[in-house]
């Protein structure tokens, strides 16, 4: 393992053992349904409170992960989580019922690459061989907790995005396995001076901007190298304005970029507005359906760049602007 | 850099569509007061109630309709279409007070639904209240001119 440039790691043997994917019913019925590991058919997922069933969502996947790594839950030596409630309750109450040492993290929608920097941090020097990364959303804690009570009859305007309700853990290993954790690098806050809440793809996407390209300059290299560019969660309009950017440099990601908030709904009939958000976002679609594709060969070497708005209503109204991070991490298929 | 970014921002933008807003909230909101006009018209023809019974019995019956449309997780993707047209007659009133209380069932009846029920509609009753005081004042003033 070492530093490269001024924000980039390399790791040399960090792999994906197992990972899994929990969803509600919005994202099951949507393009990459049958990719995820389970679901549950109301928002309520057999609980009685909203962030009791974000829990809920959060401990089917960390067991699930779990299982399929064929360890039990003494063999793994971390817990990496972090969701977008206040404190992280979430992921702190359900390591509550586990035997596993457990490290709280919060980038808003960048928590799941963050996770998976630090996990591969870990398990890359020695410090552990087992390292589970884990995260989750919530459509309706996140309303409540950002917005306005469900119920609500306030028109929310085209570039407003659905966050995504479910919860995606992956498990990192030192032991070879078909995915490999290469590269990373991990994103500097970057405020566009932008204050819309309800348009938060487009207060990100300059900072993945920002890491995309730094990621380039670190490892010298080009989007060439890489046969997908993946972003979190800009939705519509945050990749329209990526684009735009990149443009502006003379280059043409477009026929490269997807962002998960735009593959895990189906915008034409699904009424998400501009796409998914979320922790669980990022998180569902690459765990999935990603390394998915990764593992049948289909892509050889993916670049994922989850993006986090730092949004915090109390201090918008305070008149501040909304900051954005993102965190880059390379996934490469092993043989 | 930054001047770049706010650039490609400023480009980017997306615009708001506020005419089709404008016209979608004016056909909604005038259809819910015509609906209200149709219902006090009937009370007063068919009941015969006074005017003011009939406006009464009215709000009372928009309010228990939005409330009920907000339980029943209706009135949210109404007011998505029509916007400012179902937030600005009483039936807007009623389900941001139905919807608070919805929201906070899970904190239980006191901290939950008694507390935040007006987290939304307190707003409008300060604002009124206010507005009322002031013009209030206005009037009394121009009737000593005067």
């Amino acid at each position: 393992m070492k530093k490269v440039g001024r924000q980039s790691v390399i790791f040399d043997n960090v792999y994906v053992k197992s990972r899994a994917v929990y969803v509600g019913p919005k994202e099951y019925a949507g393009p990459l349904g049958k990719y995820f590991d389970g679901y549950f058919q109301d928002l309520y997922c057999d609980s009685k409170t909203w962030e009791k069933a974000e829990m809920n969502l959060y401990k089917c996947a960390l067991e699930k992960a779990i299982e399929k790594a064929g360890l039990v839950e003494t063999e793994v030596d971390y817990i990496i989580g972090g969701d977008l409630n206040n404190q992280i309750i979430i992921g702190s109450y359900v390591a509550r019922n586990y035997n596993i040492p457990m490290l709280g993290v919060f980038s808003a929608c960048a928590t799941s690459m963050q996770g998976i920097i630090l996990g591969g941090m870990i398990v890359d020097g020695g410090f552990g061989k087992n390292c589970l990364c884990m995260t989750s959303s919530h459509n309706a804690t996140a309303e409540k907790q950002f917005r306005y009570p469900t119920e609500y009859g306030g028109k929310k305007p085209e570039t407003a995005t659905l966050t995504v309700t479910g919860s995606g853990a992956i498990l990192l290993t030192s032991k070879p396995t078909s995915i490999q954790i290469t590269r990373a690098t991990v994103g500097k806050v970057f405020d566009p001076e932008y204050d819309d809440p309800l348009d938060l793809g487009r207060a990100m996407a300059p900072s993945a901007y920002l890491t995309i390209k730094q990621h380039f300059q670190d490892f010298d290299t080009t989007m060439d190298e890489y046969d997908l560019i993946i972003t979190g969660d800009l939705s519509y309009y945050g990749r329209e304005m990526l684009i735009s950017m990149f443009k502006d440099d003379g280059i043409d990601i477009s026929k490269k970029h997807y962002d998960c908030g735009l593959l895990i709904y189906d915008r034409e009939s699904q009424d998400v507005h501009a796409g998914g958000s979320g922790c669980a976002c990022c998180a569902a679609v690459t765990y999935s359906y990603l390394l998915k594709l990764l593992e049948e060969g289909r892509y050889n070497k993916i670049l994922v760049v989850a993006t986090g708005a730092l949004h915090n209503p109390i201090i918008s109204a305070q008149n501040e602007t909304i900051p954005g991070i993102s965190h880059a991490v390379v996934f490469e298929r092993r043989k | 850099m930054n001047q770049k970014i706010s650039k490609v921002m400023q480009e980017t933008k997306p615009k708001k569509p506020i005419l089709k807003n404008a016209l979608r909230a004016f056909l909604v909101g005038g259809l819910i007061c015509l609906f209200g006009q149709v219902l006090i018209f009937l009370f007063q023809k068919g009941f015969n109630f006074s005017k003011e019974e009939a406006s009464n019995i009215t709000v009372g019956l928009l309010v228990l309709i939005a409330c009920l449309l907000t339980g029943f997780g209706v009135y949210d993707r109404i007011g998505q279409f029509a916007g400012a047209g179902t937030i600005v007659p009483i039936t807007g009133f009623a389900n941001s007070m139905a919807s608070s209380a919805l929201e906070s069932k899970s904190e239980g009846i006191i901290v939950g639904i008694i507390m935040n029920m007006f987290k939304l509609a307190g707003s409008v009753i300060v604002v009124g209240v206010l507005s009322a005081y002031i013009l209030g004042l206005i009037r009394y003033l121009w009737g000593l001119i005067v």
